[in-house]
């Protein structure tokens, strides 16, 4: 028999803001509270302010240099940068002054700050009252003399809303969070996704006990006390299946060797510097394709020489001596950009776009270029060119980076020339491959799928037509034997590089170089190392 | 003495947030001069070194930010604002 009292499931629905499961005893955190603290003298009171708030920059210096990761320094560098301001507590001392406590002047100086962030219309700085009731709060608790509360690790914590610096002293193993205010923009959140605790907001926490059985749901959203054995063993499985693909991952992070031993490199395909913080560069043999188009969209104006050149640099700095591989700008197609690519295409995926759009606006590709050929010399960067289809265009892109180099050298200014290479996304590039002088070749798969098979991949009705075909591997085949024979680089950074199912057919047609989404890593590398050559 | 003007568009993904902010205050406090930031050519002018002041304009995305500073050091303050904000807050530390 069971004794135990038998209570129904208890589903309390909120909001998702960091993914993955958590099951543990529920803690609820406790509001501070310093309603009893006494006020002394004018001038001990003034002391205790000063005192509470160099503790408290103490405080942060030391959990800012503990944190380890670029979000969590940005978060807890704004609440030095608020305590550093005089003009925060500037109100504070002045109260303090006219005779009042401490802690009181202190939340009288702060709240209505606080207050106007909550008041904000942009949801980003509504969040911005969480840091500064952190800052509230850490204050108060110096001048209470009370100690940070501390949290049992591996637990379910449950509160109103729980401040960064909070967060980031928290053992939290498998545990997980669940706030009542807060949101998904939230600081607290963005640290929750990126040390994967597991994190939903929105939560009524009015009939929560503390000490309840409770299963953590942050990819539905979804709080469930007691559950039933049911509910907790499907949990249970849901959690160790994510680990296990999360350890999975992390057995690839080496270089992907197949079954007999040969290396093969798999490299990443980059949209944006802010992927990049999230990825660790050992994982990694390099950036095989870096976008540049994000750089130019959302804007008013182009981006500079010198903008470029400052976000080149940090790719390559993020990557140390692993190749970065920038394409030039690709706009057109299905990638239209204001002001830039032309509006009246008739057929833009025939149009104008890529290098066609490059060489007819040369004022854009001068600065790209500069940029480049300065980047250049601070790492190991390659160039490509998309859309190239007849060898005049790639000797042109090749004279105007010779002349952008010799131009910036003129000028005093450090340039070099890097490898150039070109996209192979056009049908007729792939067939006369070897009238082209690249230095490397990167076959885009997307486009030369849907030129061989003059059918659009966004069309749903020819998704079969779509699917990689005989043609498509003939192709890719032809073009890696060329290049082998006159020992230069073929790599493969369209979607077709990180199917799982497709990746002994490119291995089979000599392909060695692979660059794919950075989720898509662990299961390509698995791919890889089960291949054990074509088969008979 | 040495009184300067300048405007720049900020174009930041986000407007004048945390991070560009703190960047902000931090540059301006490296000079001797006055510096004062508005959102408009005529003010309201706060100061350009309180980040409290700063991130109270909850200036969004696509404003122009105008400075003005008074001082020995005005011109290459202004300067080097004008760069970090058209930069888009990339550079510095």
């Amino acid at each position: 028999m069971d004794h135990r009292t038998h209570r129904a499931a208890l589903r309390i629905e909120g909001r998702p803001a960091a993914p993955g499961i958590a099951l543990g005893p529920l803690v609820r955190l406790a509001p501070v509270r310093h309603d009893a603290r006494q006020r002394r003298s004018v001038a001990e009171e003034h002391q205790a302010l000063v005192d509470a708030l160099n503790a408290s920059q103490e405080d942060l210096s030391l959990l800012a240099r503990e944190a380890g990761d670029a979000e969590a320094e940005a978060i807890l560098a704004f609440q030095i940068a608020l305590l550093e301001d005089d003009s925060l507590a500037a109100p504070a001392f002045a109260q303090i002054a006219d005779g009042e406590a401490a802690h009181r002047a202190w939340s009288a100086a702060i709240d209505p700050e606080i207050a106007s962030y909550e008041a904000a219309e942009d949801a980003y700085f509504r969040g911005r009252a969480s840091d500064l009731r952190d800052l509230r709060d850490r204050v108060l608790r110096h001048l209470s003399g009370e100690a940070d509360q501390i949290v049992p690790p591996g637990v379910i914590l449950a509160a109103d809303d729980m401040p960064p610096s909070t967060f980031l002293a928290t053992d939290w193993r498998e545990g997980g969070l669940a706030l009542r205010r807060g949101s998904p923009s939230s600081h607290v959140a963005i640290l929750a996704r990126s040390r994967g605790v597991p994190m939903i907001v929105g939560i009524d926490l009015d009939r929560l006990d503390d000490g309840s059985e409770a299963v953590l749901d942050g990819d539905a959203g979804l709080l469930i006390v007691d559950p039933g054995t049911d509910t907790r063993t499907a949990y249970c499985q849901r959690r160790a299946e994510q680990a296990e693909a999360r350890k999975a991952m992390a057995s690839f992070n080496g270089p992907a060797h197949t079954a007999t031993g040969e290396l093969v490199r798999v490299m990443i395909n980059v949209t944006g510097l802010a992927e990049l913080a999230t990825l660790d560069p050992g994982h990694v043999d390099g950036i095989g394709l870096m976008r540049t188009e994000f750089l130019f969209h959302g804007r008013d104006k182009l981006p500079t020489e010198e903008e470029q050149y400052r976000i080149y640099r940090r790719m390559l700095e993020w990557a140390g001596d692993k190749p970065v591989t920038i394409r030039t700008l690709d706009a057109g197609g299905d990638k239209p950009i204001a002001g830039l690519t032309q509006p009246d295409d008739m057929n833009p995926f025939l149009g104008v776009r890529g290098v066609r759009l490059s060489l007819r606006r040369p004022d854009v590709f001068r600065a790209q270029l500069r940029a480049l050929a300065r980047a250049a010399v601070a790492g190991n960067l390659k160039v490509m060119i998309p859309m190239v289809t007849v060898p005049e265009e790639l000797d042109r892109c090749r004279a105007l980076f010779q002349q952008a180099c010799d131009e910036l050298r003129r000028e005093g200014i450090d340039a070099q020339m890097p490898p150039l290479g070109m996209m192979v996304e056009v049908p007729a590039a792939a067939l006369t491959i070897e009238d082209f002088n690249a230095d490397f070749f990167s076959i885009g798969s997307n486009d030369l799928i849907q030129y061989v098979a003059a059918a659009s991949r966004d069309e749903p009705q020819l998704a079969d037509l779509t699917r990689p075909s005989r043609a498509v591997f003939g192709l890719i085949g032809h073009v890696v034997k060329y290049a082998n024979q006159v020992g230069r680089e073929t790599s493969l950074c369209g979607d077709l590089a990180g199917e799982p199912g497709q990746v002994a057919a490119l291995l089979d047609q000599g392909l060695r170089i692979l660059s794919v989404t950075p989720g898509a890593l662990g299961a390509v590398k698995a791919a890889i190392t089960s291949y054990s050559g074509p088969a008979a | 003495m040495n009184k300067v003007k300048a405007s720049v568009l900020m174009r930041h993904e986000v407007g004048l947030h945390a991070r560009p902010s703190v960047k902000l205050t931090k540059l301006a406090k490296a000079f001797q001069s006055r510096i004062d930031l508005g959102l408009s050519p005529d003010g309201p002018w706060i100061d350009a070194k309180s980040i409290v002041k700063v991130m109270a304009t909850k200036a969004p995305k696509d404003s122009t930010i105008y400075f003005r500073a008074e001082g020995s050091d005005a011109r290459a303050a202004l300067d080097a604002l004008v760069t970090l904000v058209d930069g888009d807050f990339q550079d510095g530390p």
